[in-house]
């Protein structure tokens, strides 16, 4: 596996450091990690920086998650990347809506690096 | 999952009480590394922190976490990987999210809550000096346990 840039969008900085510290437990190589406190954020993030994966809370001020993944299809630096949507949020609604827009997987909080890598790895070989 | 020593339930929602053990178990297992253990093994301390997180819809109601500070940092430092007094600004953030994780993973669990009732952002109070007054306190189910020889007592009250 490549390694990857990757960018974290949460409203809480612990939890972002947080997936960050799993995704690298995962094995999963990470050369740059761009971080966003809400959609706006990652949008203007996106806007100077191609990523190949995305992590995504759902509950967020200013414009949630799935508002965020639902305008990723205009934006050129995130065609290539992989979605996954890591939110306390677990409602069934919330799952469809999210994969329907565009997301690849979910992972429910709270998540061992172990089910981080179960849900990110394959996205990721699939793409190398 | 072993079930605590000291829980305490009253009115309707008393079969959530495992329920909401587990969920507390989950979270400090999963996202801190930790074990909890019962009631017993905890020391007394003052209870100066407070985190809550309240829930609207099909179950309305409050789920709070009160700790000492210390037990508060420690908490925080295990879900950064840090010293305890390493542990800045990002304390009540980390508290704040340890339970909304709660009351997220305890909704999950019970039949029809995922879709059917949502979240608040969390609250995190500083000190004990302070009554906390919710019309969602009919029914209160109470845990106590021990997170590192720390007491942490969790509340779910509800609006019945």
């Amino acid at each position: 596996m490549n390694s990857i840039q990757a960018l974290i969008v949460d409203d809480s900085a612990v939890m972002r450091k947080i997936v960050e510290r799993a995704v690298r437990q995962a094995g999963i190589e990470l050369s740059k990690v761009f971080e966003a406190g809400n959609g706006v954020e990652a949008l203007a993030v996106l806007a100077e920086n191609p990523v190949d994966l995305i992590l995504c809370d759902i509950n967020m001020p200013v414009m949630d998650g799935l508002e965020f993944v639902k305008q990723l299809s205009g934006v050129a630096n995130a065609k290539q990347a992989a979605v996954v949507m890591i939110t306390t949020e677990g409602s069934e609604s919330h799952v469809v809506q999210a994969i329907s827009l565009g997301a690849k997987g979910y992972i429910r909080k709270p998540f061992t690096p172990d089910q981080v890598r179960e849900h990110i790895v394959p996205l990721l070989t699939v793409k190398a | 999952m072993k079930t605590a020593r000291e829980t305490s339930a009253t009115g309707h929602h008393q079969a959530w009480a495992p329920i909401l053990e587990v969920s507390l178990r989950e979270v400090f297992e999963m996202m801190l590394s930790s074990e909890l253990k019962d009631a017993d093994r905890a020391q007394d301390g003052p209870m100066d922190m407070t985190s809550m997180v309240g829930l609207a819809g099909q179950l309305c109601g409050v789920l709070s976490i009160q700790c000492s500070q210390e037990a508060a940092k420690l908490m925080a430092s295990k879900m950064l990987g840090i010293e305890p007094q390493q542990v800045g600004p990002e304390l009540c953030d980390a508290f704040g999210e340890i339970c909304n994780m709660v009351a997220g993973n305890f909704k999950n669990k019970i039949s029809g809550l995922g879709n059917g009732c949502i979240l608040s952002v969390p609250t995190v109070i500083s000190g004990n000096d302070y009554s906390l007054h919710s019309s969602a306190d009919s029914d209160t189910l109470e845990i106590r346990m021990a997170f590192e020889g720390n007491s942490i007592v969790t509340s779910l009250r509800v609006q019945a």
